[in-house]
């Protein structure tokens, strides 16, 4: 009996948090002239609308293009993590050298460091590089291994592995790179799908970076697009294509976040990362 | 020749992991430590990007432009001899950041810990249940999920056709009133509790189940054991996601670009640090002011998380549970 109420009440809790991304969901087969106040779940009249509108996206870019862009940016974010993240991790989990724990430190301390002082600079360089309005201020950082969470995620999972396996490789005539590719990078592929998973979202769901790099409307990603339903002066023209664009930029999220759920609580447990 | 030989293996060692290391190494000195450096410059001068050549050494001027209202003034004349305008909003930006943090993280917090508890139980469908309450989490810092806020709390919005269905009247327009603009921004953070409550639930996982059968066999309540078991030995945890999750605070950005329609929303009710910067920096092109800002704030989250690690020595106890 006990039981049963704490279910319930678990249970109703949980429709409570999760209510309003069910109600955008559908809210977007709702004619835009109903979506208002209409807080119920079942809509009177169900349309693909604002499906259709929404798609048409902005400046005659279509949906079908922002989401190519976001995608890509995703990809090679993911690839240029995986191999700068991992080779850093490497070399502070298992390689001596000269250095090692002040540059350990440094990282640690860049983990904590909130991301604006290096903006204005940043931008700047940027700029001289003419890279404004490409991608390559979004994707040269990934490979340049700037996102310490990583690091630090892989340099804990990578001390867990036996060292005998690498004595036993390097007895086998094994070198360093042969260690690295042979025994880490298969041994850890656990922590490199969770830091492929979070690359994926924090890329997908990024804004900051999208808003100020940029510029032309046919590099824009699904996030940058979407601010562009919401005007200046924060009013929304067409709320029907909003909600449904804004739901069909959560379906990959979700996706991912099904498929591989042990993965997200492992990476959220053994670093605290995504706030 | 075994001293040479013993050289050449420390080159060899080292030049191999310096290759290995050599991507972070230059993303740090190149994105990280230099910008530092240079924003540190740029912090006091007059800089506009879009007009090179034109910058000047302005010395506290940028600093003096934020705390300058503090000290009554308007103005105040420059060490170039040009007389520079208070920011008339910096004092604001900087209350509604910590309006929002002071409030946001605990109540978080609170929430974060009470739901891991209540899934801490021997329970079926635990997991199940934690990823339908870490959805929010998931989802909360997108753009779509900002844009649907500000749909839900409009004055035509769900939470008005939900209150005006319970028989609520004279509702007001949650977004566009100053006076509650800045709260549904706190609701929206604390919507986002997943992840605290997930550490939490790893926390309360470690605490042995004997700690609690034996304070019940000597008569202690729940809300004894609680703060007599439960609190001590999750401290550690607790100081882990205060920590991450203030620093995080100070830092949104998004959800009150997107709410605020790119500004700081009515009376800039939710005027945000960053956003603030982002509008000098960019929006002014006052780059050297937002650089300036920038030290500030970093100056701002390394004393409050020093602050907390000083106190955690108070309340903080690394004894009994491994």
């Amino acid at each position: 009996m006990r039981h049963t109420l704490t279910h319930l009440f678990i249970i109703a809790l949980g429709v409570l948090m999760i209510y309003p991304v069910v109600w955008m969901v559908v809210s977007s087969f709702k004619p835009n002239t109903m979506i208002f106040s209409d807080p119920g779940l079942i809509p009177k009249a169900v349309t693909f609308e604002n499906y259709i509108t929404g798609w048409k996206g902005y400046a005659g870019t279509t949906f079908g293009r922002f989401f190519i862009n976001s995608l890509f940016m995703c990809l090679v974010s993911i690839t240029g993590n995986l191999i700068s993240c991992t080779m850093a991790a490497y070399a502070f989990a298992r390689l001596k050298f000269a250095g090692k724990s002040f540059w350990f430190a440094v990282m640690m301390i860049t983990l904590m460091l909130p991301g604006h002082v290096t903006l204005v600079p940043r931008y700047i360089l940027f700029n001289s590089f003419e890279w404004v309005g490409t991608y390559l201020p979004i994707l040269v950082p990934k490979f340049l291994a700037t996102d310490a969470f990583f690091v630090f995620l892989l340099v804990q999972f990578i001390r867990s592995l036996p060292k005998e396996l690498d004595e036993a490789a390097i007895i086998d005539g094994c070198g360093k790179w042969g260690v690295f590719w042979r025994i880490i990078v298969p041994l850890a592929s656990p922590a490199l799908v969770t830091t492929a998973l979070f690359t994926f979202l924090w890329t997908w769901d990024d804004f900051f970076n999208h808003l100020l790099y940029l510029t032309k409307p046919e590099t824009f990603s699904v996030s940058r697009a979407l601010r562009t339903f919401v005007g200046d002066a924060g009013a929304v023209s067409n709320w029907g294509g909003a909600m449904a664009m804004a739901t069909l930029s959560m379906i990959p999220t979700f996706i991912l976040f099904f498929a591989l759920q042990q993965y997200f609580v492992e990476g959220i447990s053994t670093t605290g990362i995504k706030g | 020749m075994h001293k040479t030989s013993a050289i050449i293996k420390f080159l060899k060692n080292n030049v191999s992991a310096y290759l290995f290391l050599a991507p972070w190494l230059l993303g740090f000195l190149v994105l990280t430590l230099y910008p530092m450096g240079y924003s540190l410059w740029l912090g006091f001068t007059d800089y506009d990007f879009t007009k090179p050549g034109s910058t000047q050494w302005i010395g506290l001027g940028n600093y003096m432009k934020m705390f300058g209202a503090v000290f009554g003034m308007n103005e105040f004349t420059a060490s170039t001899g040009e007389v520079m305008r208070i920011d008339p909003y910096y004092l604001k930006s900087l209350s509604v950041t910590f309006s929002y943090v002071f409030t946001s993280v605990p109540l978080k917090l609170l929430f974060a810990l009470a739901v891991a508890m209540l899934l801490n139980q021997k329970l079926r469908g635990v997991p199940f249940y934690r990823a339908v309450y870490y959805i929010p989490t998931l989802l909360g810092g997108s753009v779509a999920i900002a844009v649907l806020w500000r749909k839900l709390f409009e004055k035509e919005g769900l939470v008005n056709g939900l209150l005006g269905a319970l028989g609520f009247t004279d509702l007001p327009g949650w977004i566009t009133n100053p006076k509650y603009a800045l709260w549904t921004l706190v609701l929206l953070t604390v919507w986002q509790f997943g992840s605290s409550m997930i550490i939490f639930l790893a926390g309360l996982k470690q605490i042995p189940q004997e700690y609690y059968e034996s304070a019940s066999v000597d008569g202690a309540n729940k809300i004894q054991q609680f703060f007599a078991i439960t609190i001590p030995l999750l401290s550690p945890v607790i100081l882990f996601n205060l920590v991450m999750q203030m620093i995080g605070a100070f830092q949104v950005f998004t959800q009150a670009y997107i709410i605020g329609g790119g500004r700081g929303g009515v009376l800039n009710s939710t005027l945000f640090y960053t956003l603030h910067l982002y509008i000098q920096g960019w929006t002014y092109h006052e780059m050297g002011y937002a650089s300036a800002m920038a030290w500030v704030l970093l100056l701002i989250i390394g004393a409050l998380t020093a602050l907390v690690f000083r106190s955690s020595g108070l309340w903080v106890s690394y004894g009994t549970g491994e």
